[in-house]
């Protein structure tokens, strides 16, 4: 491990300012006390905290959001699992190519996925559905999960599930006692992962999404378009403070670089 | 292995993504179809969408008419900016990330990266903050006696804001690469000779030249269907392709035209990248194999 | 009827045979071990045995009934496996019983012979750790103790002591051995490690590309090598030019050809003064082995090896011309390889 120059450090140092001096600076303008957007100088106020929760409309995005993202997990998950089992143990003619789909979400465009899911919606008539939004999530979240538990499963020891069989253990004996806590790292983490992506997808949401189901990222969207006042400021310190606790849990069950950059 | 045992397998492997392969069929290569074939249907604006009338009109209009020529190039040009920014930014920091000591480079790997994992919109609110006509950077710029600058709205806030979310995307296939690297190749080089510099550009760089490519890849791809970035930092007349579409699908409510533009953004990108993947992999696979 | 039996059980994976043909017959109580370089099919048997591998052709009969086809839960075999396959989330206490949970054993019972069987390797006082907190060989002693716990009919190791440090295999070889001695169980070993082989087994097997090449008791394997292969394998082997003299004695040739090919093993070489003794030559190499010393003799016949015990006394130095003897009675003819090597 060889040190860094100086020249080195000060490039790194700029580089983290960068990436984080958006989200600071919202931090701090949310605690402004003053009408327009400024840093709080004088005290620290949380008018605009209860601001935001005075306004119906970002409080039902929020439920929204917080119920779609958690039912979108939940449901990947239920789908992922037995798909990366099937790709990481068994042998059949298709399997790369049923890999690669299942991981192909993440390269199209989420712009591309919203609009060709609103014409389908429309064509069957469920346009506004929150099920359907929440399917529609689910296919957008599937691959993270789906990464996170092939990465557990592909590291799996398979003697252990051998030894297990040669000690007389049925099929769901084996998944519930062996195979699941086993890989229960994946998949734990791939739940959070999801949620984190569900809560704050923007792009298809918008596409996809009616008054009546508008997620909060959604909302916040047009609200900026709209007016930019410290109101927004506190919304987006707010999500970033449920943000970093997902991540927190995140970290605790899977390892936050081993999520964000695979096994060290 | 006997062919029973083939079948049971095949079978079992099947069973458990049926799942997986319903939602994917109904959501997304359904829809993906659907929108291709929407593409080609008769618009009107006082009847709406034709379903059985077919016409190349979208098409067309979108070669011939200059407004959808020129949101298209200026998209492009946004994109490979973005792209070659987040390179020379990019892989210089995942490299220095590279020789850091725990539990720094630990630390500072979250850091970087953790805001991918924060909402896309909450981090361009966080620009439009800093680059305001009352933003931050307004402000210290008047601080040290320099005059306000136009930097909301202008191709340079859309630029700064779409490097500071693609560039983890470009960090981590970087990382990933430098990862597989033998730091005793680089202790050999040293011993036989060789500079740091030198080392770095004969050494490290061809190794990780499949995640750079990987990188470039990936942000080019986001940064050219990026929506919600040119939508809060670009107004109104700075249009990209993803403005393009929002407009013909929610407010002009000619969904074939909006199909028409999402087919042809989705066919360059994969055509630039089709073909800048094969102009890199002939120049590395000789090296790398 | 054997306790175990393998009849021309074979495996083939496309168009490369796994395992040839292979017929071996266990007896009930018998320690064998499957000796062989990497890729000659032993571990895939013993996996056939165990049935995580599909039999392609042939028969496994375990005491008279019919296993080859029959699910590995329900072979109730026990199998250490050469990675120990512990179940990190478990205790050892837990580890230990799992398979008697399987079989619904009750908790008094299981109790017992969970207590019983870590006693026996030793490990009682670690009932309540996890795999992690383990050492090598205490996990190796976990898997075993796993195995053993559920009374199985046979005990099927793989590669049990290779992922061991030296020393420590040599400690574990001998409390294998001491437990199966005290439980009396049928065992099926793979080894690629001849010395391990030849110190704890009843009887060794030897295989080359998916076939058995000899079947022997350690010390007639080791002193009655059938093949160049298997001479050079298990043991060290000089190979030398032989015919056979007027009264059919095997001799070695001098003058370097000869019919026959002999394999001479190094302890069996005296050195002698120059000009004693059969054969003429002059050390070239010497290395020390602790309670050996290996010289390098170099003769009209190519380079020998001879080994000559450390009694305390200086070894001969490199450069010195010596004399060779030998018994030869100890000369072994050796048949040609029938498989390639």
């Amino acid at each position: 491990m060889s040190k860094n120059g100086p020249f080195a450090l000060l490039f790194h140092a700029l580089v983290v300012l960068f990436m984080l001096a958006p989200l600071v600076v919202v931090c701090l303008v949310a605690f402004t006390p003053e009408n327009t957007l400024s840093l709080p100088t004088t005290e620290f106020s949380l008018r605009w905290f209860r601001a935001v929760f005075e306004r119906a409309d970002f409080v039902d995005a929020f439920y929204n959001s917080l119920i779609l993202a958690f039912s979108a997990a939940t449901l990947a998950t239920l789908i992922a699992v037995p798909a990366a089992l099937a790709i990481t143990r068994f042998e059949f003619p298709g399997r790369d190519f049923l890999n690669g789909l299942f991981l192909s979400p993440i390269i199209i465009p989420h712009l591309v996925l919203g609009v060709a899911l609103l014409r389908l919606f429309a064509l069957m008539g469920v346009n506004g559905s929150f099920a359907w939004l929440i399917f529609a999530h689910v296919l957008v979240i599937t691959p993270y999960v789906l990464r996170l538990v092939l990465a557990s499963a592909i590291g799996l020891d398979r003697s252990a599930e051998h030894a297990a069989q040669s000690l007389g253990a049925g099929r769901f004996t084996l998944f519930r006692q062996i195979t699941l806590p086993m890989i229960l790292p994946g998949v734990a983490g791939g739940w959070l992962l999801a949620f984190i992506n569900s809560f704050d997808e923007v792009t298809l949401s918008i596409f996809v999404t009616s008054p009546a189901t508008q997620t909060l990222p959604v909302r916040m969207y047009v609200y900026a378009t709209e007016s930019i006042d410290p109101m927004m400021a506190a919304v987006s310190a707010l999500v970033i403070a449920l943000t970093a606790l997902t991540m927190i849990l995140l970290d605790r069950v899977y390892g936050l670089d081993r999520v964000l950059v695979g096994k060290q | 292995m006997s062919t029973l045992t083939a079948i049971r397998q095949g079978r079992q492997g099947y069973w458990l993504s049926t799942p997986a392969l319903a939602l994917y069929l109904g959501l997304l290569v359904i829809p993906l179809l659907l929108t291709l074939v929407l593409s080609f249907n008769v618009f009107d604006y006082s009847s709406g969408i034709d379903g059985d009338a077919y016409t190349l009109d979208h098409y067309s209009s979108l070669l011939g008419d200059p407004y959808f020529y020129e949101i298209f190039l200026r998209t492009f040009w946004i994109s490979a900016l973005t792209t070659l920014l987040c390179v020379v930014i990019g892989v210089p920091e995942a490299y220095i990330l590279s020789r850091m000591g725990a539990p720094w480079r630990s630390i500072f790997l979250i850091l970087i990266l953790t805001p991918l994992l924060i909402s896309v919109v909450v981090r361009a609110f966080g620009w439009s903050l800093l680059l305001g006509a009352d933003g931050l950077v307004n402000q210290t710029l008047q601080a040290f006696g320099g005059s306000p600058m136009k930097l909301l709205y202008t191709p340079f806030a859309v630029v700064i804001a779409l490097v500071h979310v693609m560039l983890p995307f470009m960090i981590i296939p970087v990382w990933t690469s430098l990862q597989k690297l033998d730091p005793a190749a680089e202790q050999a080089a040293l011993s036989l000779g060789a500079s740091q510099l030198t080392v770095i550009r004969k050494v490290v760089l061809p190794q990780i030249m499949p995640g750079v490519l990987s990188g470039t890849l990936i942000v080019f791809g986001l940064a050219a269907s990026s929506f919600a970035i040119p939508g809060l930092l670009g107004g109104r007349r700075l249009k990209m392709v993803a403005t393009l579409i929002y407009d013909q699908y929610l407010s002009e409510l000619n969904w074939p035209m909006g199909a028409a533009i999402a087919v042809a953004l989705l066919l360059l990108n994969l055509l630039i990248m089709l073909s800048w993947n094969r102009m890199i992999e002939g120049r590395y696979k000789k090296s790398l194999g | 009827m054997a306790f175990v039996q393998l009849e021309g059980l074979g495996k083939r994976y496309g168009e490369i045979d796994a395992v040839v043909a292979t017929n071996l017959s266990v007896e009930k109580g018998e320690f064998v071990s499957l000796l062989g370089p990497s890729g000659c099919g032993k571990t895939t048997t013993l996996q056939m045995i165990a049935g995580f591998v599909e039999v392609t052709s042939g028969r496994i009969v375990l005491d008279g009934r019919d296993i080859t086809h029959a699910k590995p839960a329900s072979r109730g075999l026990g199998v250490v496996f050469q990675s120990y396959a512990l179940f990190p989330h478990m205790t050892v206490k837990d580890n230990v019983a799992f398979g008697l949970r399987m079989r619904k054993v009750a908790n008094t019972e299981l109790q017992l012979r969970v207590d019983r069987v870590l006693k026996l390797v030793r490990l009682n006082q670690h009932a309540e750790r996890y795999p992690r907190e383990l050492s090598g060989g205490q996990r190796q002693r976990v898997a075993l103790a796993r195995a053993l716990v559920i009374e199985p009919p046979v005990l099927l190791l793989d590669e049990p002591l290779s992922n061991l440090d030296a020393n420590l295999r040599e400690e574990m070889q001998f409390e294998i051995r001491r437990i199966q001695r005290e439980v009396g169980i049928t065992t099926l070993m793979v080894t690629h490690d001849q010395s391990e082989a030849l110190s704890i087994s009843d009887r060794v097997v030897v295989m080359q590309a998916g076939r058995i090449t000899q079947i022997d008791a350690p010390y007639t394997l080791y002193e009655h090598p059938r093949t160049e292969f298997i001479s050079g394998f298990v043991g060290k082997a000089n190979l030398l030019p032989g015919e056979r003299d007027g009264a059919g004695v095997v001799q070695v040739c001098n003058r370097g050809d000869g019919e026959l090919t002999l394999s001479l093993r190094p302890e069996k070489i005296d050195l002698r003064e120059k000009g004693q003794g059969r054969l003429q030559g002059q050390i070239v190499s010497r290395f020390f082995l602790g309670s050996q010393w290996l010289y390098g003799v170099s003769t009209a016949l190519g380079e020998l090896c001879v080994v000559r015990r450390n009694d305390g006394s200086a070894p001969m130095n490199e450069g010195t011309p010596v004399g060779l003897d030998w018994d030869a009675a100890l000369l072994r003819v050796l048949s040609v390889d029938e498989v390639p090597a």
